[in-house]
């Protein structure tokens, strides 16, 4: 077994990625995820694995200094909050279309505009749809317990490094900032060896230069790029979906909710199934890629689908896809940093679905 | 005597640096970037630094640098190269880091990023070339653009009391503890090719010394944006850009020897 610990969730994530191996950290603060460059930095980071921590002059610079490190072969990484991340936009879609593997956590809050320093989940468009410019995807992990924010920073590096693509860590204002037990993975060794067949760490005599660009003038040329980054993002809708199915089996009803919100329906579940009424849910743990498949076969099995969100619903529309028209989806959602109760999340289910 | 005698090697006085490809310049004939990107790949091969340097470009007309610089080289978001050079020295602080810059790159959109890596004393090297003036997208007005000075933007001259002065980036960073060494060089004239290439060298030896960010100006051209010859382009730089951008060292070793 793991070392055990009691922390926050942003901490979790900092330790979590001193143990991952990361090589660099560029970030700048913001609230409700401060407390993660904060840990590194009271770590030292760099006496303890040798990781480069800065704290950046912005966002933008962040997002171009993990660019630059990226383009290295170098494991690392940044975070921030929902306006932050809005900031990195551009420098997020260059690193798509490099093909470069990072870490981004977004510790979303809520907007739009400053919004609040609350928990919400209203980023799930911007994440899971490209969020910058241009046809992209990024891999986006949707933690539910701060367990999830550690074991979710080696897993997001792993498929970032597999695929040559960004990796998203979704989370929110909630799991960032509450504390509970985490089992620790062992720390891995920091890379030493890099695949020299797309780096750049000086042109040696045995290879041709390397070159990190996301720039293709010529029509033809940036189409079959475009073609290349499709293929990629369609494998890992075929090998790299992960959800969690609680109570599903007998399901009459399910929830469908990710983060936040899917422990609140877990919650619900065990009220409903007091009252004798056979609910489930299913969690999406990868929100891109998206568990369509799953929810269609679990459209055969329950009667109607209620959708939870920390937003006035986004990821509802994945699920009314996925379903295409079999079964009823409805959504239920708060925002700007309102939490709906298990209850008020069971009362919806029981008006919009089981009555309506 | 036929030409085929003459290409002997004890006849040769020059050729071209390996470490540029054979790929024509998309520059316009005239301009200052294929002296600029001659210069310093010679640097680096005659300091034999080729497997431990790593080159920025920007967004500009020397946006596709890497197609002529033979070496590992990363593209970066406009005016966002010190983050991305930042970045790579930071991971690797022995290898060779630069950035290859135009005005409106460094000088407006990526101001920050210049002033704050400039600040920390990144241990890498800026060449910044400035024409006064956005080449690529057709001759806008730059935040160097001269007083009364015409572009595309600015059709009438450009009126400071609307628009603003010219900014000096490269006295702003000499002021800044970071920055080890600054200078500002032209590429128009032999003498002047000597003593930005001595320049540049000098930068590059910052950097292997870690003594902190070196900054190269090079004053250019733009004779296609500035509707004149070369040879005129060439004139009114001297006459016009030097006044106000005067050639020499600002900072050497850390210290200002000169304030402009």
């Amino acid at each position: 077994m793991g070392e055990l610990r009691l922390m926050k969730g942003n901490e979790a994530i900092a330790e979590a990625a001193i143990r991952a191996g990361c090589d660099a950290y560029f970030g700048y603060p913001i609230t409700p995820q401060s407390e993660i460059i904060e840990y590194l930095a009271a770590e030292e980071t760099h006496k303890r694995t040798g990781m480069v921590l800065l704290q950046a002059e912005s966002e933008i610079a962040a997002i171009n200094m993990v660019y630059g490190a990226a383009s290295t072969g170098k494991k690392v990484m940044t975070s921030s909050s929902s306006p932050g991340i809005s900031l990195k936009q551009e420098g997020i879609s260059y690193i798509a279309g490099a093909e470069l593997p990072c870490l981004i956590v977004n510790v979303v809050r809520g907007g739009p505009g400053l919004g609040t320093i609350q928990p919400s989940q209203a980023d799930y468009f911007q994440a899971t749809k490209g969020g910058g410019h241009g046809d992209y995807r990024l891999i986006v992990l949707a933690p539910a317990s701060v367990q999830e924010m550690s074991d979710f920073v080696k897993l997001a590096f792993d498929l970032a490094f597999k695929y040559r693509n960004p990796a998203m860590i979704l989370s929110d204002g909630m799991i960032g900032q509450m504390m509970e037990k985490v089992e620790l993975f062992d720390p891995v060794p920091r890379n030493t060896e890099f695949d020299q067949s797309w780096v750049i760490t000086g042109k040696t005599a045995d290879r041709e230069r390397n070159i990190i660009t996301s720039l293709h003038l010529e029509s033809a040329s940036m189409e079959k790029h475009n073609q290349e980054l499709q293929k990629k993002y369609i494998q890992m809708q075929e090998q790299e979906v992960r959800i969690e199915k609680i109570q599903c089996e007998d399901a009459e009803f399910l929830f469908v909710a990710y983060g936040s919100s899917a422990r609140i329906c877990q919650k619900a579940v065990d009220l409903a199934r007091a009252e004798g009424i056979k609910t489930g849910l299913l969690r999406p743990q990868t929100l891109f890629p998206f568990p369509t498949k799953e929810i269609e076969k679990m459209a055969g099995q329950v009667k109607g689908i209620l959708t939870v969100e920390l937003s006035m619903g986004q990821m509802v529309e994945d699920v009314r896809l996925a379903v295409n028209g079999k079964i009823k989806v409805e959504f239920y959602g708060r925002a700007g940093g309102m939490i709906p109760t298990p209850e008020e999340v069971l009362k919806a289910m029981k008006q919009k679905i089981i009555g309506g | 005597m036929e030409i085929k005698d003459i290409i002997k090697e004890e006849n040769l006085v020059y050729s071209k640096t390996k470490l540029l490809t054979d790929t024509t310049l998309t520059y316009c004939p005239g301009c200052g970037h294929g002296v600029a990107h001659r210069l310093l790949m010679e640097v680096i091969e005659e300091m034999n630094i080729r497997e431990d340097t790593i080159g920025i470009s920007p967004v500009g007309c020397s946006v596709f640098a890497y197609d002529f610089m033979d070496i590992d080289m990363a593209q970066a978001a406009h005016g966002r190269a010190p983050a991305v050079a930042t970045g790579i020295k930071r991971c690797w602080p022995d290898k060779f880091v630069f950035t290859y810059q135009g005005d409106g790159d460094l000088a407006a959109i990526g101001t920050a990023e210049t002033i704050h890596a400039c600040n920390r004393g990144e241990n890498f090297t800026i060449i910044f070339i400035n024409n006064g003036i956005y080449g690529m997208t057709g001759g806008q007005m730059a935040p160097t653009t001269l007083p009364g000075m015409k572009s595309s933007t600015t059709p009438f001259g450009r009126d400071v009391s609307l628009m603003g002065n010219p900014i000096k980036i490269t006295e702003l960073v000499a002021q800044l503890p970071g920055t080890y060494f600054v200078s500002r060089q032209a590429v128009h004239k032999p003498a002047n090719v000597r003593k930005a290439k001595k320049a540049i060298r000098t930068a590059f030896e910052v950097q292997q010394q870690k003594k902190g960010l070196s900054f190269v100006e090079i004053v250019s051209n733009c004779n296609s944006n500035w509707k004149m010859t070369p040879i005129q382009s060439n004139q009114w730089m001297e006459e016009n850009m030097f006044p106000y951008y005067p050639i020499g060292d600002i900072k050497i070793e850390g210290k200002l020897i000169k304030t402009n």
